[in-house]
């Protein structure tokens, strides 16, 4: 077989229209749009210094959301998680190294841009009323991608049931909207948790440092962190929020770089249209070209 | 020049004791699979929340869907750059293609915790979230099955149109073979896009994972290295195919047109490794493949298997034998597969206290989808114009 100059030629169109798309798939340089919380945005500020780690937090979740008591590391005797689970949607955990020690308490973030519900294929998880990302059973497909997604390892899954749910706080939106607290926040003895408006929340977090700076390490996590999150961290001065578990995102939101990508290669639909057009032209005209029976023989 | 056989079926006895062993195989895995929906995950998979995703996604579905990418690589030589002397690899191709994501497709609906809920992907678009990559995965995937199925329909209307055949199947020959006779370009194309936009958004998924994807494996350009290499494991699939076929049905060898094709491979290769380790030197992550840890590890045993597969496939020695073009097929579709194991499995770390291995059912249901496919194989070559080939005298080397 010979290779005329243009089949070549057409054969350089398609190569060309790949490496178009390839091109594309540099991170472009413009940035994606940076998310802000809603106007209405509530949040949660935890402050490491006040908690006790009394737990009672983690009760009146529980009795809120209706949530069974996690009792398997300690032989059915009373509620023992080790971690965030689809039993439990709040947790107190202790930090410990010598006699650096810290309590901190593990939830949804909420955040500004969450990973999760970019990964979300129907939007079951979404930022809805006050920001708050909330789960829509009627949506999930129980794929768990939110669960590969989320950089602070929240959504949780019943593992256990034949048809199972993603179990993630939900900053008891149920209740928010019958102008109630969440549960833990109505019931902290010590207010270590509060909850409100976010820019209330921000600004009283950044109080408390200006007040008393030797007291905190010298930063409100959640500010900006990946983008930032609507639940709000101060901790101890000389116990990093990294030491409290929680990750060093830098502001970069966690999606940026997959949206970024993608939404370069698809714009407008117009890369998949166009390629769509160029592998038609080149097809049909190979087959004209050969001068063939008209047939394409797959 | 080589003269090309029209497509025919095999025949010969289905029953043999091969296929019987899968179906045993096959048996079983449909007894687990039953318990999977009736037990949940957690009972028959090492699936935890640290680990939402195992081998269901990452070898059945990211690693499946690739080994299924051989209709695609050779549709791009046939078709785009009419190489039509490659025809007679083509119809197998598209059987495993089809087979391949078929399987994946089965895979998903094991895997995902709501599988009745599937059904509304397709059917309610106003709930799409379009920044979601999974979506398009999820409607690009269901799309190329039905396109693949079309794109092989051809063999089975050819069959079926013969005197002798059911009534209705002749009848629905007759209806439908000329219409997509008629459609055949635009499938064919759609046939091509497709798999480049989901391939690469194969690749594109674990970027949402962040920081808890490894630096070795963690780049903006996977989605680009997804793409360039499962069309480089497109073409090992079907020089395995064709060569394994050969060997196993006394089939006319297709050496000479393999050798041909194996610089396609191999250029892929010497692209995937130039932007892999370009970045990964660029970066400054070069040094992550120098701790003594499992990603390093496993990022050496990938170097290997490519660059080894790559310099096999360039090599007279290797490239010319249908022994030695299977070897180095392997090793180039091994790479591929780690590859996407590794990004998926290994690299991900959700933190520490996390674990996974897969359960024994879970692997066991693996097995029985892998078995399902060649049984489907077997059945379909035996029966369909398939396999052609090139007639004449075996071209092995030495022999011309």
């Amino acid at each position: 077989m010979t290779v005329d100059r243009r089949t070549l030629l057409k054969g350089m169109a398609a190569a060309g229209a790949a490496a178009a798309l390839g091109s594309a798939m540099e991170p472009a340089t413009e940035a994606r749009e940076r998310r802000v919380p809603p106007p209405d945005a509530m949040g949660m500020l935890y402050d490491a210094t006040l908690c006790i780690g009394c737990k009672t937090c983690m009760v009146a979740c529980q009795d809120a959301n209706g949530l069974p008591r996690d009792t398997r590391s300690s032989d059915g005797l009373y509620d023992a998680p080790d971690d965030l689970n689809a039993k439990c949607k709040n947790i107190i955990k202790l930090f410990k190294d010598g006699d650096r020690t810290s309590f901190m308490k593990a939830q949804c973030m909420h955040c500004v841009d969450p990973a999760c519900i970019n990964a979300c294929m129907m939007g079951s998880l979404k930022k809805r009323e006050h920001g708050i990302v909330t789960w829509e059973g009627e949506r999930c497909t129980g794929c768990r991608y939110c669960g590969i997604a989320c950089p602070y390892g929240v959504p949780k899954y019943e593992w256990e049931k034949a048809w199972p749910r993603v179990i993630k706080c939900e900053m008891c939106s149920d209740r928010i909207a019958k102008g109630q607290q969440p549960a833990c926040c109505e019931v902290c003895p010590r207010k270590a948790v509060i909850y409100g408006k976010y820019t209330d929340l921000l600004a009283e977090a950044q109080g408390r440092l200006a007040a008393a700076p030797g007291k905190y390490e010298p930063k409100v996590f959640g500010a900006t962190d990946g983008g930032g999150t609507q639940v709000l961290y101060l901790s101890k001065a000389g116990i990093s929020f990294q030491d409290l578990g929680l990750p060093d995102l830098g502001e970069t939101p966690v999606p940026d770089m997959q949206q970024t990508i993608q939404h370069s290669l698809y714009q407008g639909f117009v890369a998949p249209v166009a390629l769509f057009a160029v592998f038609g032209a080149v097809i049909w005209r190979n087959r004209k070209a050969s001068g063939g029976d008209g047939e394409v023989k797959p | 020049m080589s003269t090309h056989t029209k497509p025919q079926p095999l025949g010969g006895p289905l029953w043999t004791p091969a296929f019987k062993v899968l179906a045993a195989i096959v048996g079983v895995s449909v007894l687990l699979m039953i318990w999977r929906f009736i037990a949940g995950l957690g009972a028959t998979t090492g699936l935890s929340d640290g680990y939402p995703w195992g081998i269901w996604i990452a070898f059945d579905v990211v690693t499946g869907t690739a080994l299924g990418c051989g209709g695609y690589a050779m549709a791009f030589l046939v078709y785009i750059f009419n190489k039509g002397d490659y025809h007679p690899l083509m119809r197998p191709a598209v059987l495993t293609s089809a087979l391949g994501y078929t399987m994946a497709a089965l895979a998903i609906n094991i895997d995902v915790g709501r599988t009745p809920y599937i059904y509304k992907i397709p059917v309610f678009p106003a709930w799409w979230n379009l920044n979601s990559v999974l979506l398009e995965v999820a409607l690009c995937v269901m799309a190329y099955v039905a396109i693949l199925w079309l794109e092989l329909s051809p063999a089975f209307f050819e069959t079926w149109e013969q005197a002798g055949s059911h009534p209705a199947l002749k009848k629905l020959a007759g209806v439908l073979h000329p219409i997509v006779k008629k459609l055949m370009i635009p499938i064919l194309a759609v046939g091509v896009l497709l798999p480049t936009m989901h391939q690469t958004s194969l690749g594109a998924l674990m970027l949402l994972a962040g920081q808890k994807v490894h630096g070795l494996w963690q780049t903006p350009f996977a989605p680009l290295l997804f793409l360039i290499s499962c069309v480089a494991m497109g073409y090992g699939v079907v020089a395995m195919e064709s060569t394994l076929a050969t060997s196993v049905f006394k089939r006319p060898r297709e050496t000479r047109l393999l050798a041909r094709m194996a610089v396609v491979p191999a250029w892929l290769v010497v692209v995937y490794l130039i932007l892999r380790l370009g970045d990964i030197v660029l970066r400054g992550r070069m040094g992550l493949a120098f701790h003594a840890n499992i990603q390093a590890f496993m990022f050496w045993v990938e170097m290997v298997l490519f660059i080894g597969g790559a310099a096999m496939l360039f090599s007279p020695k290797f490239k010319d034998t249908a022994k030695g073009q299977f070897q180095a097929s392997m090793a180039v579709v091994l790479a591929g597969a780690v590859y996407r194991m590794d990004t998926y499995l290994v690299a991900y770390n959700p933190g520490k206290n996390w674990a996974y291995f897969p359960a024994v059912p879970e692997l066991l249901i693996t097995v029985g989808v892998v078995a399902l496919e060649i049984m489907a194989y077997l059945y379909i070559v035996k029966r369909y114009p398939i396999l052609g080939g090139v007639a004449a005298a075996p071209n092995v080397r030495g022999a011309e």
